[in-house]
């Protein structure tokens, strides 16, 4: 029925849409409609309805729908690894618990196809021109996706509605498979919605200095920001859907009164968090690739996200950074409560503490200030004298990939507090693990050191050796355990002996991912500046400035307060499901 | 109870980043206010001046070309030893090349403004170019979009900074004034209050607002029964479209709508609104 009620919807759509611009259709093959340059419109060009600011509508339909299609399209991809993970260990709690990821999944999807319907309105109401000249650029796309979009809806509902169907032997390859599909669609889907906000950033394909279209789509498409951008949303979704299952599990916990259900969602939060943090870990070097590939497009453009009127924004994004690092970390810990050799390894905690806070600090520490005269004059300057130097690229490098390092170490010291190690070598797989972390934290501050001695335009290269150091401690340091902790003595995990703020320090997790993917998006899109198409488009609508940090906050925090409500009672409603009312007597 | 705890909490974290976005400085980006040069009356004294302002304005090449060095600091080599040293690096190939003296140097930045790639000092160039594509965006084209005669005023400053009497031409009187515009965060920031709107516009010049008596525009009083929000705006930024009876056309300004900011537009409307029927 529902699949039905889709098609339709698509249906209807569709025809709007080409009963609207039946240039979509014809451009492909109508070269004299191709060749025109951008428009160049005007102040009235923008339609102004009643008091509606139109930037903050789109605004908010634009995020709330990203919010959802980032979740909606995360939890597929690590329910389809559960399951899998699940058929070959025999092991049915992942396969429950992919399905569970799932139920959430499918009431979150109707509210993205809405918020996606209503941002479509949205931006071709309010942003006529704009709209029609993406379309031009990306001619018959639009219907591609379309399509896409029915093909994902069917994916979606065949695969939730088949899972038990469809549960054992080779049945479940076939459902795998569909799953597999699904997460292809998905990723596809999104790949697609990349190009067109990333053209606007850094267009290809056309003339750069009328905007005609003088190349395919596919050179639109392929633009110098493409990729980076669908590496971090690729990593950002595992990580905020992760975070978001996390949530849920935490509420249920809350909730639930059933020691063994609440055992149940205590793991689930444990599986959510790892799946969230290890979205996490690799997405600092993802946005160092990005900002790398932004410098490289346009110096001014990355100089007005790094050092300009957006810098202060970094800060903020390092306090949330911050925030989901501590708030992580302080879950693990309480976690080691849960096995009775965890207190061996909570003595270690205050060291981390130390340097997950030491870390966070580094990073909140701006470099150049926006002062005022005065305020210049007593500092000496727009740095601190001393605590300046910690305001650049090699200090918060170095500050990160600590973080990241001791974080790991947190997730480690848990899996090891209910292992022990049989294998002979086992006191000598101990010294090269933590030899590994020595030598490796050593290098990690020496490389950041030597970043203070290279040219700025090195300094972002000088992080590399950085980053291969992290991921090196993480993999090799993992394989160690693989093979030592074969055959390991274990010990009992007492799932669901975790005390009640520990799961708020996991509700945190969402909340901040959520306000933190508010401001990145308000600073990419404030990239462009007072441009639609960046050099090719100029923006003439009565919002064309970028609002201040204070209004973007207060936007984002409106959004993401709507959005935690939206899912905190979608979280209720999947509780009241199943909840079964006793035959009165 | 779980979801009013739940939400509480959310709540409660979102109430702090909000309050910590909120006590940082507040900027707002505008959009490059345009405004127009008087190429005609430009002196060579003046063009250096202007190259100044737009050097470090409209420009943006303060941006690079600062003591962090994403570009050569401009502002503390000495350019009259490094322009010449440029000049006879066997890596140029510019239309400078084996030439000398003032003429030449400004030939030199003049090109190095248009094709930055052109020659690219060692050790600035894009990281694995081999020093020979430029970082350097073309200053003619957009975001930038400087116009001959500001290209030619930076030209003139930096030739004078290099100890040069500046070699470029002056503008004539019948060159197309050159746009300019100051950085976003420099500008005067928007009016607060009507009546400030209305000064900052000059409404009162032309029409009779705020005991002005002037009576180049038509009287404003009961315009709220006339016209709706939609025609008070575009009589303001689209002032030709419709003109009141015993008055001509092309009298009123017609970049307002470029002007001014919405909250202003907004502010001078509603003004306009509660203007008495009779003053």
């Amino acid at each position: 029925m529902k699949v039905r009620n889709y098609l339709g919807l698509f249906l209807i759509f569709s025809a709007a849409l080409l009963l609207l611009f039946p240039e979509l259709l014809l451009a492909a093959t109508d070269s004299g409609d191709i060749v025109a340059g951008a428009p160049r419109p005007s102040r009235l060009d923008y339609p102004k309805i009643a008091d509606i600011n139109s930037r903050t509508l789109v605004w908010g339909l634009a995020q709330m729908h990203l919010f959802l299609a980032a979740f909606v399209l995360a939890v597929p991809l690590f329910a389809i690894s559960m399951e899998f993970l699940g058929h070959l260990s025999g092991d049915e709690r992942y396969d429950n618990m992919a399905y569970e990821f799932m139920k959430i999944t499918m009431s979150a999807y109707s509210l993205t196809a809405l918020f996606g319907g209503s941002l479509a309105l949205g931006l071709f109401v309010l942003y006529p021109q704009l709209m029609g000249y993406l379309m031009k650029v990306f001619r018959g796309q639009v219907l591609v996706y379309a399509l896409l979009f029915l093909l994902e809806s069917v994916t979606l509902y065949l695969y939730y509605y088949s899972w038990k169907a469809l549960r054992y032997g080779n049945a479940k390859w076939c459902h795998m498979s569909i799953g597999l599909v699904l997460n292809t669609v998905g990723l596809t889907l999104m790949f697609v919605a990349n190009a067109w906000a990333t053209f606007m950033m850094s267009p290809t394909g056309v003339d750069p200095t009328t905007g005609a279209v003088i190349g395919s789509v596919w050179d639109a498409t392929r633009n110098p920001l493409w990729n980076p951008v669908n590496l971090h949303r690729f990593l950002a979704n595992i990580a905020y859907g992760g975070a978001i299952v996390g949530g849920y599990a935490a509420y249920m916990f809350l909730a639930e009164k059933d020691k063994e259900l609440k055992a149940h969602y205590d793991w689930m939060g444990y599986t959510s968090n790892f799946i969230a943090i290890a979205g996490f870990l690799p997405l600092p070097f993802a946005g160092y690739w990005l900002m790398a590939e932004i410098y490289s497009y346009s110096q001014q453009m990355g100089i007005t996200a790094m050092g300009g009127i957006l810098a202060w924004l970094f800060i903020i994004q390092a306090v949330l950074i911050g925030t989901i690092v501590l708030a992580a970390n302080y879950y693990l810990w309480c976690g080691l409560m849960r096995t009775d050799r965890g207190a061996e390894y909570a003595k270690y905690v205050k060291y981390i503490a130390v340097v997950i806070v030491g870390g966070f600090l580094v990073w909140v520490t701006p470099n150049s200030l926006i002062l005022t005269t005065e305020e210049i004059r007593q500092l000496g300057g727009t740095g601190h004298k001393f605590l300046g130097p910690l305001g650049i690229m090699p200090a918060k490098n170095t500050a990160v990939n600590l973080m990241l390092v001791f974080t790991f170490l947190s997730f480690q010291m848990f899996y090891r507090s209910s292992r022990i190690p049989t294998v002979s070598w086992a006191r000598q797989g101990n010294m090269v693990i933590i030899a590994l972390y020595v030598i490796g934290c050593a290098n990690i501050v020496a490389a950041g050191i030597y970043g203070y001695l290279t040219p700025t335009v090195y300094k972002v290269g000088a992080s590399v050796p950085q980053v291969v150091t992290t991921l090196s401690i993480i993999i090799i340091s993992v394989t160690i355990d693989v093979f030592m902790l074969r055959g390991a003595k274990t010990t009992k995990v007492h799932w669901g002996r975790m005390p009640e703020r520990s799961q708020y320090a996991l509700f945190v997790l969402p909340v901040a991912f959520t306000w933190l993917m508010g401001l990145m998006g308000y600073i990419r899109s404030s990239l462009r500046t007072s441009w639609h198409v960046y050099t090719i488009m100029k923006d003439k609508s009565p919002e064309a400035y970028i609002p201040t940090i204070g209004e973007a906050g207060n936007t984002i925090t409106i959004i993401t307060l709507s959005f935690m409500a939206i899912m905190v009672f979608v979280f209720w409603l999947s509780r009241l499901g199943e909840t079964r009312q006793e035959k009165p007597t | 109870m779980t979801f009013v705890r739940v939400m509480g909490f959310s709540l409660l974290i979102l109430l702090v980043y909000t309050g910590f976005a909120n006590i940082l400085p507040q900027v707002q980006g505008d959009p490059p206010k345009e405004e127009e040069i008087d190429a005609g009356s430009l002196d060579m004294a003046g063009m250096v001046s202007l190259g100044q302002q737009l050097f470090s304005g409209k420009g943006t090449c303060t941006l690079c070309h600062n003591k962090r060095l994403r570009a050569p600091d401009l502002l503390a080599l000495d350019l009259a030893k490094s322009f010449p040293q440029r000049l006879a690096d066997p890596r140029y190939t510019g239309i400078a090349k084996s030439k000398e003296g003032a003429q030449a140097i400004g030939e030199y930045i003049h090109e190095s403004m248009l094709d930055p790639s052109k020659y690219v000092v060692a050790g600035f160039g894009k990281k694995g170019s081999g020093d020979t594509i430029s970082q350097m965006p073309k200053i003619n084209l957009p975001p930038i979009s400087l116009s001959p005669v500001e290209i030619n005023a930076i030209t003139a400053f930096l030739q004078d900074r290099a100890g040069l009497t500046p070699t470029i031409a002056l503008p004539s009187a019948s060159e197309a004034p050159a746009p300019s515009n100051d950085a976003g965060e420099e500008e005067e920031g928007p009016s607060t209050t009507a009546v400030a709107a209305l000064e900052k516009f000059g409404c009162s010049s032309c029409h009779d607002l705020e005991g002005s008596e002037a009576d180049i525009g038509p009287k404003l009083n009961g315009i709220s029964k006339k016209l709706d929000d939609a025609k008070i705006t575009e009589a303001i930024i689209k002032p030709n479209a419709e003109i009141a009876e015993g008055f001509e056309a092309d009298t009123m300004p017609d970049d307002f709508g470029e002007q001014m900011r919405v909250s202003e537009l907004n502010l001078i409307i509603d003004y306009l609104k509660n203007l008495p029927e009779n003053p």
